[in-house]
């Protein structure tokens, strides 16, 4: 466990020395900080028609204001992973420290958590910054904090699944850019192919659309949890981070 | 303190090491020495546990590297051919962060790194970038890197590779200094370096054991032959080489007779022989019966760059079990 810190704490300094960090912090908070003000001019707007037009349409900040932006913060999540799970691998790959941690006193399963964890705090840190939006809802309105939560965590867990993906790419290329595109291809992959479901009831497309990410996101964007959801993530985070540490083994039998 | 027995590792299509066994015993440094390919890094990273051998079994301290490679690695520090340096750390933190990798920690820790900066001469550069050092830095952090757990061996991936002749003795009296606390076996494929720091070599070619030895012996070794460098000249026709090469070849003694070039009139051969104290007069005189000019007889000077060639050329060896039992 300690190990997995030491580890952590290094990647989340790497993140924070180079630009990166900054670079995705600062373009999260323009394009949501757009996302929401842009949701909260509609929601001010639909209130203030159905008063106009005499029938008070019962408005709720939860269902018709959080909930859409959770999904939205989810979105633009989708764009950001790759590029924090691009250098975990191939950059130490591609300058050859990779020989230091593996000649290390540490465990594969060590290295791997503690970079993975260092992706999701950083992650975490993207989604601290939303709460900032949010904080306005509670100082002019009254929504419910206890969906909020759930949003979040569900946004942890997707987030913690994607991220485990893209370690893994990570793990299998020298190069970012490929890393980061492929990564990028994949998540993107998982995200629509919730589609089939809008026109195909059959098992394939049954199948399809649970494997997508965005399915299971659904409960938690309404303040639900569901633990088959909650399953879902956390079977995802395990697959990723099981083929990375079989892909690291692997690297060793080959290079 | 190492003990290497039939350590094999094939890929697909090659054998990189083949079937080595040596022994490197408590405090000694020992080179490893080879041609690029030869499977040296190979057999590096077979010891540090970064890859696993496909066959035979490596131990460490008493430790196998397959079946416990933690162990292994606590008691081993590595210096690959490219530090292992990351370019956004400064010096002090990336040997605090290897440090803790190496399970020190408090005030151990700090005094290790403090030591090991001014052990290797980095600490005017603590509060420096990696990616900003020059190449000279990058190898003493590398080194300072490698020793910070005060490991019982030191295995080093061509310390000296890249680096210009100032830094590269500097290098070497660094790796001499560390001998007494640490064992320790460094590649190279450059002899000199191996004849000024090392006690014994172990010399690979194509994956396999040609020779181990301490330098002394090898050394030697190769006096009881010699090597001489002759020119001769036409005196009123021109020489032709290939007839003078056979003739010097008949004299008895002479091991071997190579054309190095002509010049004008001069004709330039190097000449190995016994090493007894008739095959200099015995040439002189074949080559004034044979109505030539002598210019020039001169013993050239041996070094393991002869041995070396020796060694992993393609020339006749005399058996190699005998060197290896030397050595015991």
């Amino acid at each position: 466990m300690r190990n997995v810190w030491i580890i952590c704490r290094k990647e989340l300094g790497s993140y924070f020395v180079s630009p990166i960090a900054y670079l995705l912090l600062t373009m999260f908070a323009v394009v949501f900080g757009f996302f929401f003000w842009n949701a909260l001019g509609y929601f001010v707007f639909m209130g203030m028609s159905s008063q106009m037009r005499g029938n008070i349409f019962p408005m709720n900040v939860n269902e018709q204001l959080i909930r859409p932006l959770l999904s939205n913060i989810s979105v633009i999540g989708l764009f950001l992973i790759p590029m924090i799970t691009m250098r975990l691998f191939a950059e130490e790959k591609r300058t050859g420290t990779i020989e230091l941690l593996t000649t290390s006193p540490v465990r594969d399963v060590e290295v791997i958590l503690g970079k993975w964890l260092a992706a999701v705090l950083l992650y975490a840190c993207i989604l601290l910054l939303t709460a900032l939006n949010f904080a306005f809802l509670f100082k002019y309105g009254n929504p419910d904090w206890k969906p909020l939560a759930i949003g979040y965590l569900g946004l942890l867990l997707q987030a913690g699944a994607l991220l485990a993906i893209g370690t893994f790419i990570s793990t299998l290329t020298k190069n970012q850019i490929i890393a980061a595109a492929a990564t990028f291809g994949v998540c993107l992959l998982l995200w629509v192919l919730e589609w089939v479901s809008g026109y195909e009831t059959a098992t394939w497309a049954r199948v399809l659309s649970y494997m997508s990410v965005i399915t299971h996101f659904e409960s938690f964007s309404k303040g639900l949890l569901v633990s088959k959801d909650a399953v879902y993530y956390v079977t995802l985070i395990f697959l990723g981070l099981f083929l990375t540490a079989r892909s690291i083994e692997s690297l060793r039998w080959r290079s | 303190m190492i003990t290497v027995t039939e350590l094999t590792k094939k890929y697909a299509r090659h054998t990189a090491v083949d079937h080595i066994s040596f022994e490197v015993h408590k405090g000694e440094i020992v080179g490893f020495l080879g041609p690029n390919g030869a499977g040296k890094t190979t057999t590096m990273r077979m010891l540090t546990c970064f890859l696993p051998p496909t066959s035979g079994a490596a131990q460490v301290a008493g430790f196998d590297v397959l079946e416990q490679p933690l162990e292994v690695k606590k008691r081993i520090g590595y210096l690959p051919e490219t530090p292992p340096l990351y370019p956004e750390m400064r010096t002090q933190e990336y040997l605090a962060f290897v440090g803790k990798l190496k399970g020190l920690s408090g005030a151990e820790l700090r005094k290790r790194v403090d030591y090991v900066c001014e052990r290797c001469a980095v600490a005017d550069v603590k509060e420096k970038l990696l990616g900003k050092l020059s190449r000279g830095y990058r190898q003493r952090v590398g080194l300072a890197q490698a020793i910070i757990h005060n490991p019982d061996v030191l295995i080093l991936d061509e310390p000296t590779a890249g680096l210009d002749p100032k830094q590269i003795n500097e290098t070497r009296d660094l790796i001499k200094g560390l001998a007494g606390d640490h064992t320790i076996i460094l590649s190279t494929h450059i002899l000199p370096e191996v004849e000024q720091t090392c006690q014994q070599v172990i010399i690979i070619n194509k994956g396999k054991l040609v020779a181990t030895d301490s330098v002394s012996n090898l050394q030697n070794r190769a006096r009881g032959a010699e090597s001489l460098l002759l020119e001769i000249a036409g005196r009123n026709s021109e020489l032709d080489p290939a007839a003078a090469k056979e003739r010097l070849e008949r004299i008895s003694g002479v091991s071997r007779v190579t054309f190095k070039g002509k010049r004008q009139n001069r004709t330039v051969f190097e000449i190995e022989s016994r090493k007894d104290g008739f095959v200099r007069g015995d040439l002189a005189r074949a080559i004034v019966e044979s109505g030539w000019d002598l210019n020039e007889l001169r013993p050239t000077a041996v070094s393991l760059e002869e041995i070396f060639l020796q060694l992993t050329g393609d020339k006749t060896l005399p058996p190699m079990e005998e060197a290896v039992g030397a050595s015991r």
